[in-house]
């Protein structure tokens, strides 16, 4: 009896022994991840001071409108990544070997160029004197104004973020192999209703992933609204920038509206349900 | 059928030339004998030259590559101890710290970033390099965790208990047996900590001193005014080395999965 007991505490200690290598960064984890998540909801709820107030959460409904509007532009440019990648991860899909590989390459590769750069570059083609209007007044054509609108910025966002739906979709439906498909010909499915009725409902998850990684990244954005949509289309992120490195330091608002995209954020992600890390190799940034 | 791969064909094409446009650009007016961003005025290589004897870029690039491959290292070590501690962990402690784990991936940058910025302000800390490395690593380490944790769940755990039975002690087994089957994991889980963190511009922005600009930083405060086309010549080297390292690894991955269907035809006929 003694024995087993001794036994048992033996095998408890070695079990909590062979669980020690994760304790630093589990202490890690703590100190930078959960404390700092902590700190932001303590300063929305206290003043400069450091008094309790709901103040800036109030203060913080100031800024729906700005907040619809990044909502709304983050859906569109959403919802565009979801109709230009569909077809072109199906189409990889159903390629083989070197070809798959070097077009999943041609789709990662522009993220090997910093990002802001490549913002940057579209300055350059949408400018009023820009690439885009030279080449239409060279033709005979009135310029268009296209930089600092919210069309920009919705570029902007379905630009750089887009691979991070193409990444998901094609890892998904590369998964549904040939036979499925051609089961459903054989069945007599035409190629339409073979996509409605066998490769959608089976690259729903992969849709709700890349929704996230898409959504999430571009309603929270600042970059891209500063430099493609001037000053005029302001976002959410904005917002939070100028409370904490801008000329409005207000770290106890900046913290409110924080909060506030966070709950948007997670919402989002519960209504897209559990969202597949796995497929999150190209990461949310 | 041929209709649609012609189709098929067009449709990449134009998503292609999409995703290229900008970088076409800025490469092209990489070698822009002018410093206008949309004026062509004759072929020049002289922003290559420029490039080596610019203090602040330089240093900015040396910057960038020391936090990278500091928080990288750091992250691997703390991730796949991580790994390694959470695969023998009880399931409820474990889905309850897997959640902690893959906040920093789901939360947008923006709020990663304030939040640390309110951390490191409220303990005081100076911001600058130590403070680039703090942040760079607790980005990183969720990816590592999440690249070795499959590699740990799929590996036979016999090998392990073998080593034991073989005389091994936990420890040995552990360096000999376990870090060799899960290192896939741990390198691909490296190279991305090293990539995030030299492609960082979202966390980096709210975390860095003045003195302590990495070249995301430089390139961003370059973008408020004008972007010297020295950063263009830069990142055109850089995208070049990528697509080389990938391109070779393409064509030898494909090589071996040829001579992988060529052994298996032998073995077929073999038979």
């Amino acid at each position: 009896m003694k024995n087993s007991i001794a036994d048992n505490n033996k095998s408890k200690f070695q079990k909590i022994l062979g669980t020690a290598p994760a304790f630093p960064y589990m202490a890690w984890a703590i100190v930078f991840i959960a404390i700092p998540l902590g700190l932001i909801v303590y300063f929305a709820l206290t003043d400069s001071a450091g008094s309790f107030t709901i103040d800036n959460i109030a203060r913080a409904g100031e800024h729906m409108s700005v907040l619809f509007r990044s909502i709304k532009l983050a859906a569109i440019a959403t919802a565009l990544c979801v109709v230009i990648a569909y077809p072109l991860a199906y189409i990889i899909s159903r390629k083989q070997g070197f070809r798959r590989n070097t077009l999943v390459m041609l789709c990662m590769l522009p993220m090997w160029m910093n990002f802001l750069l490549r913002t940057y570059a579209w300055m350059t083609i949408l400018e009023n004197n820009g690439l885009i209007n030279r080449l239409l007044m060279l033709l005979g054509f009135e310029p268009i104004r296209m930089i600092n609108t919210q069309g920009a910025v919705i570029l902007g966002m379905v630009y750089n973020y887009i691979p991070f739906m193409i990444l998901p979709l094609y890892t998904i439906m590369s998964k549904i192999g040939n036979d499925v498909i051609e089961a459903a010909q054989d069945l007599g499915a035409n190629s339409l209703e073979v996509i409605a009725r066998v490769v959608l409902p089976l690259s729903l998850p992969g849709i709700s992933s890349g929704i996230t990684m898409v959504f999430v990244p571009s309603v929270s954005t600042f970059v891209i609204s500063k430099m493609l949509g001037g000053g005029t289309n302001q976002l959410i992120g904005d917002i939070i920038d100028l409370q904490f490195l801008g000329n409005t330091y207000n770290p106890n608002l900046g913290s409110a509206i924080s909060l506030v995209l966070m709950v948007v954020v997670l919402l989002c992600m519960s209504i897209m349900g559990d969202t597949e890390v796995e497929t999150m190799g190209g990461r949310i940034r | 059928m041929k209709k649609h791969k012609i189709l098929s064909n067009a449709y990449t094409a134009l998503v292609m030339a999409f995703l290229y446009a900008p970088i076409i650009v800025l490469m092209i007016f990489s070698f822009n004998d002018s410093k206008s961003r949309n004026t062509w005025s004759g072929f020049t290589l002289r922003w290559y030259q420029d490039l080596f004897h610019d203090e602040e870029i330089i240093q900015a690039l040396m910057l960038t590559l020391v936090v990278a491959v500091v928080s990288a290292v750091f992250a691997t070590l703390l991730g796949t101890a991580a790994a390694i501690g959470l695969n023998k962990m009880n399931k409820r402690l474990r889905s309850v710290f897997m959640t902690l784990n893959y906040l920093p991936m789901v939360n947008p940058d923006i709020i990663t970033g304030v939040s640390l910025m309110l951390l490191f302000t409220y303990l005081r800390l100076k911001f600058g390099v130590t403070t680039l490395i703090l942040a760079h690593i607790t980005f990183s380490v969720p990816y590592v965790v999440l690249n070795v944790m499959p590699k740990l769940r799929s590996m036979d755990k016999h090998i392990y208990e073998a080593a034991l039975d073989l005389g091994c002690s936990p420890l040995t087994a552990y360096f000999k047996v376990v870090i060799p089957e899960i290192m896939p994991g741990i390198m691909s889980g490296f190279l991305m900590a090293l990539t995030f963190s030299m492609d960082d511009f979202v966390v980096s922005y709210f975390v860095n001193g003045s003195s302590s600009q990495t070249l995301p930083l430089v390139v961003y405060s370059q973008t408020r005014r004008r972007v010297t086309p020295k950063i263009n010549a830069l990142s055109t080297i850089i995208f070049i080395v990528v697509l080389g390292i990938l391109v070779i690894n393409n064509i030898y991955s494909a090589r071996k999965e040829q001579q992988l269907l060529a052994g298996n035809r032998a073995k077929k006929e073999g038979h």
